[in-house]
């Protein structure tokens, strides 16, 4: 842990100091090596932002989403979410943290398929403790404003991706949270469907102040991102604006 | 739940083991309890407080005889045992087989002659008329007191009490008839039976080899507490009467019905721990059953598992909803498997005319079981489930 905590900023949703992570791994002679994935990762992410990070595949930028949405812990260094020092928390507390203030949106749109669309995205409520009738009835508000009541009843198989990631997107909203983790929201969509995901997303940051953090490897999709960060070999070697041109390595 | 229903025929073979389980730990307890009550309700028509004295047991020139094979004991051994202290009351038997008539239809059976007292200590009820009286056993009259299986035979639908049959062709008046009382702990139907007085028998009918003596004879003691007493007291009484010098060994055979009755009920308790003990393993079995396939859910579920923790299931949460399903399918399973052991034990019943006993109890302790087996055996599953790290589930395929 390091001694330099900040002083809580009302400002600053995510700030991420000397953050190191690598996972243990055993060579051929038997012994065991550190393989690094991140390393001195410094960043601090203001509410209402909208960030893309791009990167190569095995470039460090999957872990660091899962350590920002407190899926995985960091090996050494701080991360603060919220003014609450994530590594400090016990796996419930790490729950909870993730039930309030984190939406996920994945690339396989990861829905429950045993359930309707309404009781996807009912699901988070139930877990933050309200009960049944009124975590249906908020998932119905949700998915009307998605655009989606008519398909309430459906089951994910029943729905196109479009739809399946619309479901998602209302899943990750239900709880009112003040972060959208996207990881690769457009992966498995044709560009039309990848536009009107990528128009939702801006239009939540834009009119309700989500943040949004995203990561993809395709350039049109990270313009919709009014900040980009970098990663290559686990290090932060980009982070500003959108101007391409002052990207160092550029990734398609 | 909604995981069970979508794997139906996995759900309903991992429930199949626990069905048979509970339905085999019902059924069997069922025929334990059967068998318990069968020999209570045996023991109940022996009557209470019981010896039987036998003659007999003597050695003759290092030959020995079993019991009975002496005719020793005789109607006043049993009038001045009657006397003692601790014993209540004595019924003398001799016996033997007899055809008895009534107008056309015939019945052999067997025929007892005894006294008034008999049919008290032995616990007889009468069911019609009368049983005979002293008077009757003093005058030798031929008079009859029926069994019920032998009145029904010889009678039918008719009142046989006032009416004359035949015995080896003497005529006798049937006084009464008993009530039925079922098969002896030895397993002889009790109540394919005639009594007549004592002397009767001995005059009329039996014959005797040795005027005066008896083939055995009913004792009934005060009371459980002085049982030993009463076994003492006529054992003394019998050695003093038979005139038996110290040293000598006993002419007649005092025995305990009691005491038989007790080994027989613990019997029958042995008998239904070790039924039950055996369905029990095939619970276990079952719950093994379980385990597995709950193993084999959590392993298949792994990334909906980390979803639901991506979403904000806590470890309970997991915890519970995949102990919850083990709990179910057991609970479930218990259900079906307590109709279908009460399904098999009234066959059974019906078909080969077995008493089987189900009690409340044993149902609650079936259900009970079964739903402990789904706790402990779904218990590991769930956690294994609960521990997964949220990264790792979700990168799953």
């Amino acid at each position: 842990m390091s001694t330099n905590q900040p002083a809580p900023s009302p400002t600053t949703l995510i700030r991420i100091a000397q953050l190191h992570k690598s996972y243990k791994l055993i060579d051929a002679d038997g012994n065991t090596i550190e393989n690094p994935v991140l390393q001195n990762i410094n960043l601090i992410i203001e509410k209402g932002e909208f960030v893309a990070i791009m990167g190569h595949s095995g470039s460090g930028k999957s872990t660091l989403m899962n350590i920002l949405g407190c899926l995985d812990t960091p090996t050494s260094g701080d991360y603060w979410l919220e003014n609450q020092n994530v590594a400090m928390l016990s796996n419930d507390a790490l729950a909870r943290l993730r039930n309030r203030y984190i939406g996920f949106v994945f690339q396989g749109f990861n829905l429950l398929n045993r359930m309707t669309a309404l009781d996807n995205v009912a699901v988070p409520l139930l877990y933050a403790g309200e009960n049944r009738a009124s975590s249906r009835q908020q998932a119905m508000e949700q998915l009307r404003r998605t655009g989606l009541e008519k398909f309430a009843m459906h089951h994910p198989n029943q729905l196109s991706g479009g739809q399946q990631q619309r479901v998602a997107i209302s899943r990750a909203l239900i709880n009112q949270p003040p972060l959208i983790l996207a990881d690769e929201p457009t992966g498995n969509l044709d560009t039309q469907t990848s536009q009107e995901i990528m128009t939702l997303f801006e239009q939540l940051n834009r009119e309700q102040g989500i943040t949004i953090v995203l990561v993809t490897h395709e350039n049109d999709i990270a313009a919709y991102a009014r900040r980009l960060i970098l990663i290559k070999d686990g290090s932060i070697v980009y982070d500003g604006d959108q101007a391409l041109e002052n990207v160092p390595d550029p990734v398609v | 739940m909604r995981a069970l229903r979508m794997n139906r025929l996995r759900t309903g073979l991992t429930m199949l083991g626990m069905i048979i389980g509970v339905a085999a730990v019902v059924l069997m307890l069922s025929i334990g309890q059967g068998a318990q009550t069968k020999i209570n309700q045996s023991i109940e028509t022996m009557g209470s407080n019981l010896f039987i004295v036998l003659p007999g047991a003597t050695s003759s020139g290092g030959l020995s005889f079993g019991s009975g094979s002496v005719k020793t004991l005789t109607v006043n051994d049993a009038m001045a045992i009657a006397e003692l202290p601790a014993v209540n009351a004595t019924g003398p038997v001799i016996s033997g087989t007899a055809q008895l008539n009534f107008n056309a239809k015939n019945w052999s059976t067997s025929i007892t002659g005894t006294t008034p007292d008999y049919f008290m200590v032995g616990n007889w009820t009468i069911e019609d008329g009368s049983i005979f009286s002293e008077t009757d056993v003093r005058s030798a009259a031929r008079v009859v007191v029926l069994g019920s299986i032998t009145a029904e035979n010889l009678f039918g639908t008719i009142n046989p009490v006032g009416k004359t049959v035949r015995i080896t062709n003497r005529p006798f008046l049937v006084v009464g008839v008993l009530a039925a009382k079922g098969q002896s702990l030895s397993g002889r139907d009790q109540d394919d039976n005639v009594f007549i007085p004592i002397t009767t028998s001995e005059r009329q009918i039996t014959g005797n080899q040795f005027p005066g003596s008896i083939r055995y004879m009913l004792v009934q003691g005060k009371s459980a507490e002085t049982m030993e007493e009463a076994e003492i007291e006529i054992t003394q009484l019998l050695r003093q009467r038979h005139r038996i010098s110290d040293g000598m060994e006993n002419d007649f055979t005092v025995r305990n019905l009691t005491a038989i009755a007790d080994v027989a009920t613990d019997t029958a308790k042995i008998l239904s721990i070790v039924l039950g003990a055996i369905a029990s393993i095939s619970l276990l079995v079952g719950g093994i059953g379980i385990m597995n396939i709950m193993l084999v859910s959590v392993t298949e579920r792994t990334r909906e598992i980390g979803i639901r923790m991506a979403i904000g299931a806590n470890r309970n949460a997991i915890l519970i909803q995949f102990l919850l399903e083990a709990i179910m399918i057991c609970f479930m399973g218990g259900m079906i498997g307590v109709i279908l052991g009460i399904g098999s034990a009234w066959i059974i019943s019906q078909l080969i005319d077995m008493l089987v006993v189900i009690t409340l109890s044993m149902v609650f302790l079936a259900f009970l079981f079964s739903s402990a087996v789904g706790i402990f055996f779904g218990f590991y599953p769930a956690r294994k489930a609960a521990s997964l790290k949220p990264v790792d589930a979700l990168r799953y395929e």
